[in-house]
């Protein structure tokens, strides 16, 4: 029975906390919205209809269960640890992040809600979101900062076609952060018709729960994805970081293997000791409220919020979800920082050896895969979750390779 | 009784409205927002509302947003809008000033640490957005156990049901936000504020100040006439941000204060 008093899966408490991170730090205009959201959430959790419609999505639409890869390849290139890649990115859209716009959209429906509103940093979520606002026939209105617009002008595109509106925020840097502020200012004036999907695991209470509970399905399917192939659970699991929610879907269902090591892998930008050049919130930041939720951020010494940097726009947040943060704190889950440059070898890595071109957000996981798995043996199983494809990254990677796009085709500008 | 208190006490005995005005502390700078929030008791202010600048303002539009960076850019921090409060103070024991803010900067600063240099400063009251009466105890109780006023916004959303939430730990005044929304976006109606304000008023003894969406003296008059007084923000502030002299942003918030009083 002690098992069940020490899981690290009971959270959040009723007040949406995990230890002293998370909550519901909104105005009061969305505080009665955020305390129905969470009963209907509540209402659907135990309903079973929910979750049939939610596995039938899952399956014919979103292609789940995503496969368990194992990279042998790559293994044999770094020479240690058994490396399986989860497929996350063959979703349809490109990455993890439909598994989550599925359930809340489906929630918004029974709630009644016909306006939905997103943010997004990448564009993954935003793309995810209009997709399935254009299944269901829902309006769509996505925030996106003017920053991030320009660097995935091919997700903006996509977006426009799916039939939902972009806004560019030009507030602050422009980027997801902003994003969010706008969502957020969007949610306030149109409260009544409007639900707000969030794309990761932070926010007011219940989004992290909630963003976690949908992306859960990542893990389960790892899980038996790696008894059925190994027999086993791996050894460790690892994911890359923005707010955290393909690591928080494929952590979840490990927590109580107290034997899985945990690792999240934060975008480490020029170098974390360089300041205000990355975004790894739990590595170089501190406690704070932002978003709804107490978790760590990156701010000055007043307590304004600063602004980071990543050459992945996913990973281009300055806060974590509340669950890292405690995950972090009780020591349950590593957290490391990989910088731009290793993340751009792992990609090379990972187009050479796989024939798998990641979007730069996995990169981050897969390059801390190369630092570890060459000094481990090769029983041991590492499992990184390839959140997400890379198409739309080419085009940042081609500026960081020095290729030349706009030139003939093939010949290299360096 | 602390200032609030006595500051609506004197204006009930008067028979007169609240006017309630809104800058941002340090906006454009320390010395030009100190000229500005000195004159405020003249031009007619009864309550002075400041700013409290953070990066990332989410109840608020351009206008307060904007005035935010400016002040951050000219170097304001938590200390020096405390800094800032002290300076008026010396020169005026009477008008309450309620500090109005995100939740950021204070935890940063520490919750103990900040209600004391705030009550130091001669800080009243506090509006801070997002802690709503779910987060009481970071920072609300600790505030009125220190004696400084915690005013709570109630909006169009807060229903029966949850009133009383909103109201059992307010203190000092009861900020009626009239519209779903960002600071100084849509315009607030008459017709829709009053029964609202009256139904707040039917569960508090405590006086009901309308704000957002006020932005010339015709409306102050009307809206003030709905409730004890109304707040005017993105207006003024938006005039500062024009780089009018003070001279001529105080004959506004005068010409303001007047619509409030005549209601």
């Amino acid at each position: 029975m002690d098992d069940l008093f020490n899981s690290f899966m009971a959270g959040p408490d009723e007040d949406g906390r995990f230890g002293q991170f998370g909550g519901r730090f909104v105005s009061e205009t969305l505080m009665p919205l955020i305390l129905e959201l969470q009963r209907q959430y509540e209402i659907a959790k135990d309903d079973p209809e929910f979750w049939a419609e939610m596995d039938a999505l899952w399956a014919d639409y979103v292609g789940r269960p995503s496969p368990m890869y194992r990279a042998d390849r790559l293994t044999e290139r770094l020479g240690g640890a058994t490396i399986y890649m989860k497929r996350d990115e063959l979703n349809h859209t490109g990455a993890h992040k439909i598994n989550n716009v599925l359930g809340q959209i489906l929630l918004a429906r029974r709630m009644g809600k016909t306006r939905i509103i997103a943010e997004t940093g990448a564009g993954q979520h935003g793309v995810a979101t209009a997709t399935v606002c254009a299944k269901f026939g829902l309006q769509c209105v996505v925030y996106m900062g003017a920053t991030d617009v320009e660097r995935q002008s091919p997700n903006v595109f996509r977006m426009k076609l799916l039939g939902a509106e972009v806004i560019p925020v030009t507030s602050g840097r422009g980027t997801l952060k902003d994003a969010m502020n706008d969502a957020l200012r969007d949610w306030v004036t149109n409260v009544r018709e409007t639900f707000y999907c969030i794309g990761t695991v932070a926010g007011p209470h219940p989004y992290p729960a909630m963003v976690r509970d949908f992306q859960s399905v990542i893990g389960k399917e790892a899980k038996a994805q790696l008894m059925e192939k190994e027999g086993r659970l791996p050894d460790t699991i690892i994911a890359a970081i923005g707010g955290g929610s393909n690591a928080m879907g494929l952590f979840f269902p490990f927590l109580d293997d107290r034997e899985v090591r945990i690792i999240g892998v934060e975008a480490g930008g020029h170098g974390v000791d360089q300041k205000m050049e990355h975004c790894a919130s739990l590595t170089g930041g501190r406690p704070g409220v932002l978003h709804g939720n107490r978790t760590y951020l990156l701010q000055d010494d007043d307590g304004q919020i600063l602004e980071g940097h990543s050459i992945s726009a996913g990973l281009d947040y300055p806060g974590i979800g509340p669950e890292h943060s405690w995950l972090h704190d009780v020591g349950r889950a590593e957290y490391v920082a990989i910088t731009d440059k290793e993340a751009l070898e792992a990609f090379q890595l990972c187009c050479e050896t796989e024939g798998i071109i990641p979007a730069l957000e996995p990169c981050h996981a897969l390059a801390h895969v190369m630092k570890i798995a060459p000094g481990l043996p090769a029983s041991h199983i590492i499992c990184m979750n390839m959140c997400g494809r890379g198409d739309k990254d080419i085009f940042t990677v081609a500026r960081a390779f020095g290729f030349d796009m706009d030139g003939p085709v093939g010949r290299d500008a360096g | 009784m602390g200032r609030i208190g006595e500051r609506f006490a004197e204006l009930e005995a008067e028979g007169r409205k609240a006017f309630v005005a809104y800058v941002m502390a340090g906006d454009p700078d320390f010395d030009r927002s100190l000229e500005v929030v000195r004159g405020l008791p003249a031009a007619g202010v009864d309550v002075i509302e400041l700013g409290l600048p953070f990066t990332d303002p989410m109840a608020d539009g351009p206008t307060i947003q904007l005035a935010g960076q400016r002040a951050l850019a000219a170097g304001m921090t938590l200390k020096r809008t405390l800094a800032l409060a002290r300076e008026f103070r010396k020169g005026d024991r009477a008008t309450p000033i309620v500090l109005m803010g995100y939740y950021n900067p204070i935890f940063s600063h520490g919750v103990d640490r900040f209600l004391r240099d705030a009550k130091a400063a001669g800080i009243d009251g506090l509006i801070v957005v997002d802690l709503p009466p779910e987060e009481d105890a970071e920072l609300c109780l600790p505030a009125l156990a220190q004696g400084i006023d915690f005013i709570r916004l109630a909006t169009p959303t807060t229903d029966d049901a949850r009133l009383p939430a909103v109201l059992r730990n307010t203190s000092g005044f009861v900020y009626y936000v009239s519209i779903t929304g960002i600071t100084g976006s849509a315009v607030a109606e008459a017709r829709e504020v009053g029964p609202e304000v009256a139904r707040i008023k039917a569960a508090t003894d405590l006086p009901v100040v309308v704000g957002f969406g006020i932005r010339d003296p015709e409306a102050a008059k009307e809206i003030a006439g709905t409730a004890d007084g109304c707040v005017v923000g993105s207006a003024i502030v938006a005039r500062i941000a024009d780089g009018e002299p003070a001279e001529d942003v105080l004959a506004y918030v005068a010409a303001l204060a007047k619509g409030a009083h005549a209601a």
